[in-house]
């Protein structure tokens, strides 16, 4: 029971990575309607970014998040304008390839820059805190809050804003959206920025949470992917939602198979989904 | 370079430029003929490159196998062991949307990533199969050979199909799937025939690579050197268009060796690492082809359909 | 001037005209119906005169100036609503965001809007916070109605806003159709019940194969023999 309970702490915890990862993942694929395979390096990138604030400028990590989250968003825009707009028009699954080439750019930009061995952010073990038979990092309760927080925001601007609303209709009824005179450029910008900042919060995340790498956030792609599809394609909320029980599953199921295995069980469940629920958990507009 | 020096280079260019034309010709069967997105290729090669190292190496302790089997066995094996797994993976996916078919192949080339590097009584784990011997004692002059008749018997394969009734139902699914399975087809049934087979080439040329290279460990079937190069072939090649894929096969290995030259003539304190560098230049690369010209260098030439007029 | 005109227009999809010369116009304050066979190139009409569907030759003009092929956008600033046939509500979007999207393109407080709005509708006030997409067929299309009307538009385009309905509620929707002109805002929409929608409208034109048949007042149109024959069902 303990060991359950302390892995579903875990899983939690790499749950709301995922769910960072997955709600611009989501946002992406609803609106622009493609699956977009480098969002696991934006994660990474906007990583780097953080560190790169965090020794140059001898900040806290959490200091750096912002810069992180502005610079990739940035990032994200800049690639949308100058490749993915230009090929919009065409077929989608080209929209496909091109995003894996950037995946590729990304990865080897980062690799040329930063390096490709592993790095922290803060040299130095952290005593982890022992509540009863529970061990929690001071970390983890920094990545709950501040992840909970960010999640807070994205509900705030998806509920509350203009521009939040325009990008949810988009997303549901792309050409109701430009009979209604919603500027579909604009929207699309600003999906990207939040699918780039979001990323880079979960990438800043699960460097604080284990380190960083540059192929950090592929590897991660695949259980994003698997909480997109589970919570329904272009539903943030159902990304959050899916995000949490991929990760709780992939903690779990080391219980029962090696822990090898992790993004094998996020890929039962998203081939499951897929076979016997299309639309996702929450009805998605897939 | 001297001429024997210059001369061992092409052959060991030429032989990888021939088992990537392999696969780029299995994917070619897989998107250019039929529209399935297979981002998975990597999977397939491992497939093909662990059974033959497994079939045909000497007697290990540390790992079942080495059955010192000989080359062509060991060869029809990868190709054998491929259509379970291409069928499995077929079947799960044959409903599957494009985007959901990429997402869904990339996570089996990772699980078969995984599989290999966790179960060392079957792969030796990270430390991967040395000891893989070319067929009758060839050097590489000899194996370019080899492979350049197996370059030749894909494509003729995968031109007859083109060519062949059957051929003309893929493209029929792939362009017009709803009058197809009106017009009374078995849709499922023609695409998974044509993902194994595709799949079945992948897994040759990850056989032949074994053979060439000599070892194999899961660090080869990185989705760069597995798939990405496949795809920056047939997209840069034509897709679609068979000798579009052999042709792409070498142009993008010429654009991609050749980086190693730019590479090496950039100062490496501004570059970083060489590796990394020349990726980093072949994604550019395939950016630039997407956005100006998505169809490659020779586009798809269709065969007449029966009765059409040319 | 008329409120908006379509001259000459030949419009259609990668290169193939499905309008062939066609004219149409609105005035301020008037109702009128486009009737016609299916495939007839109604919607696309409808499409092309709100920048949807490429303009090939001919011009469309709103109040006096040239609108043709300008984005959507443009003619919803401009005080120009439309409602596409299918698919015309956001449906996870809840009825409040649907209306609140309409007026996208306008600034200032949404409350007035959405009162007015309300008073045409008064269902929606009770279902404001429902998802459109598990509404009625019926409330769907209010909500869609709704929505163009939040941009306070001056021209409400309507591409059969009875289809799937029942005879009740048919009856209903042209009621409010009327309300709404009554407020002045001129109408023209694309109808199936074609008896209904005539004797609802000041005009009416008849397309068939993507040019005009007929055009004249409501009532002349369903008096005239050929048009009912061939649209009315004898
Ligand atoms: N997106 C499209 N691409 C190509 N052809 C189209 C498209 N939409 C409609 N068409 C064709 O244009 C013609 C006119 O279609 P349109 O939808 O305007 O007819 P309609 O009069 O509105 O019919 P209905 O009463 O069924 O709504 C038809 O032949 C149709 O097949
Ligand atoms: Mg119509």
């Amino acid at each position: 029971m303990i060991e359950i309970i302390q892995l579903l702490i875990n899983g939690i915890l790499l749950g709301s990575i995922l769910a960072l990862g997955a709600v611009g993942a989501t946002m992406i694929f609803g609106v622009l309607r493609f699956a977009h395979f480098a969002h696991g390096d934006f994660m990474a990138i906007g990583a780097y970014f953080a560190l790169t604030v965090v020794t140059v400028f001898n900040l806290p990590v959490l200091a750096a998040l912002p810069v992180a989250m502005l610079l990739t968003g940035g990032l994200a825009i800049l690639i949308d304008q100058v490749v993915y707009r230009r090929i919009r028009r065409v077929q989608p699954v080209i929209l496909l390839i091109a995003s894996f080439a950037t995946a590729l750019v990304l990865r080897s930009f980062i690799q040329m820059v930063w390096g490709s061995s592993n790095q922290v952010y803060q040299v130095g073990i952290q005593l982890p805190w022992r509540i009863g038979p529970f061990t929690l990092k001071p970390d983890h309760l920094l990545i709950f809050a501040a992840a909970a927080g960010l999640v807070l925001i994205v509900h705030l601007f998806l509920s509350r804003t203009r521009m939040g609303k325009a990008m949810r209709a988009m997303s549901d009824n792309m050409d109701l959206a430009l009979v209604t005179g919603i500027p579909a450029n604009r929207v699309i910008m600003w999906t990207w920025a939040i699918g780039g900042a979001l990323a880079a919060a979960a990438g800043v995340f699960l460097g604080m949470d284990t380190r960083l790498h540059p192929v950090m956030g592929w590897t991660l792609l695949l259980p994003i992917f698997a909480a997109t599809i589970l919570g329904g394609i272009g539903r943030p909320y159902g990304a959050i939602l899916g995000g949490l029980v991929i990760g709780c599953a992939m903690e779990l199921s080391t219980l029962v198979i090696p822990g090898a295995y992790k993004p094998a069980v996020a890929f039962a469940i998203m081939v499951a989904t897929l076979v016997f629920r299309p639309q996702g958990i929450i009805k998605g507009n897939a | 370079m001297d001429m024997a020096g210059l001369s061992a280079y092409a052959v060991f260019f030429l032989s990888l430029v021939g088992i990537y034309a392999i696969m780029a010709l299995g994917l070619n069967m897989q998107w250019g003929m039929t529209g399935q997105f297979n981002i998975g290729i990597a999977g397939f090669f491992a497939v093909g490159a662990y059974t033959t190292a497994i079939l045909t190496s000497a007697p290990a302790e540390s790992r079942v196998g080495g059955f010192d089997l000989p080359f062509l066995v060991g060869l029809a094996g990868s190709v054998i062991a491929c259509i379970p797994v291409a069928w499995l993976v077929g079947r799960i996916t044959a409903r599957l949307r494009t985007d959901y078919l990429a997402i869904a192949t990339i996570g089996i080339a990772e699980i078969i990533r995984l599989f290999f590097v966790n179960e060392s009584w079957l792969s030796n784990g990270t430390r991967g199969i040395p000891g893989i011997e070319k067929p009758f004692g060839l050097g590489n002059n000899g194996y370019l050979l080899i492979i350049i008749a197996f370059v030749a018997l894909a494509w003729l394969l995968v031109e007859i199909a083109r060519r062949s009734p059957w051929g003309r139902v893929l493209r029929a699914i792939r362009d017009n799937e709803p009058a197809t399975a009106a017009a009374g087809k078995d849709i499922a049934r023609f695409r998974l025939q044509a993902f194994i087979t595709g799949s079945c080439l992948m897994a040759l040329g990850g056989g032949l690579y074994a053979h060439f290279v000599g070892f194999v460990s899961p660090e080869a079937f990185r989705p760069l050197y597995g798939t990405f190069l496949v795809w920056v072939m047939l997209i840069a090649g034509g897709s679609g268009n068979n000798l579009g894929a052999m042709l792409g096969a070498l142009v993008v290995w010429l654009i991609w060796s050749s980086t190693e030259m730019i590479a090496g003539l950039v100062p490496t304190a501004l570059i970083g690492s060489e590796s990394a560098f020349r990726v980093f230049l072949i994604g550019v690369l395939l950016q630039i082809i997407l956005v100006s010209r998505p169809q490659g260098l020779l586009p798809e030439k269709r065969p007449p359909m029966p009765g059409e007029k040319r | 001037m008329s409120l908006m005109s379509a001259e000459a227009l030949y419009a259609g999809y990668g290169g193939v005209d499905i309008l062939r010369n066609l004219h149409l116009r609105v005035e301020a304050d008037e109702i009128v119906v486009i009737i016609g066979p299916n495939g007839a190139g109604k919607s696309t009409a409808m499409k092309a005169m709100f920048g949807l569907v490429p303009i090939r030759s001919g011009a469309v003009s709103y109040r006096g100036e040239t609108i043709t092929n300008q984005p959507a956008e443009r003619m919803v600033s401009r005080g120009i609503a439309y409602v596409p046939q299918e698919a015309n509500v956001f449906p996870s979007l809840s009825v409040v965001e649907n209306l609140e999207l309409g007026a996208y393109v306008l600034r200032g407080p949404n409350g007035p809007r959405m009162e007015r709005v309300f008073e045409i509708f008064p269902r929606l006030k009770e279902r404001r916070h429902q998802q459109a997409g598990v509404m009625s067929g019926g409330e769907r299309q209010m909500v869609a109605m709704g929505r163009a009307l939040m941009v306070e538009p001056t021209l409400l385009m309507l591409d059969e806003p009875t289809a799937g309905l029942s005879p009740r509620l048919i009856d209903e929707t042209f009621e409010r159709i009327r309300g709404i002109n009554q407020l002045g805002i001129g109408v023209l929409m694309v109808e199936q019940n074609a008896r209904q929608a005539l004797a609802a409208a000041d005009r009416g034109y008849v397309l068939a194969t993507g040019e005009n048949r007929y055009e004249d007042t409501g009532p002349a149109l369903l008096a005239n023999p050929e048009v009912a024959e061939m649209f009315l069902g004898g």
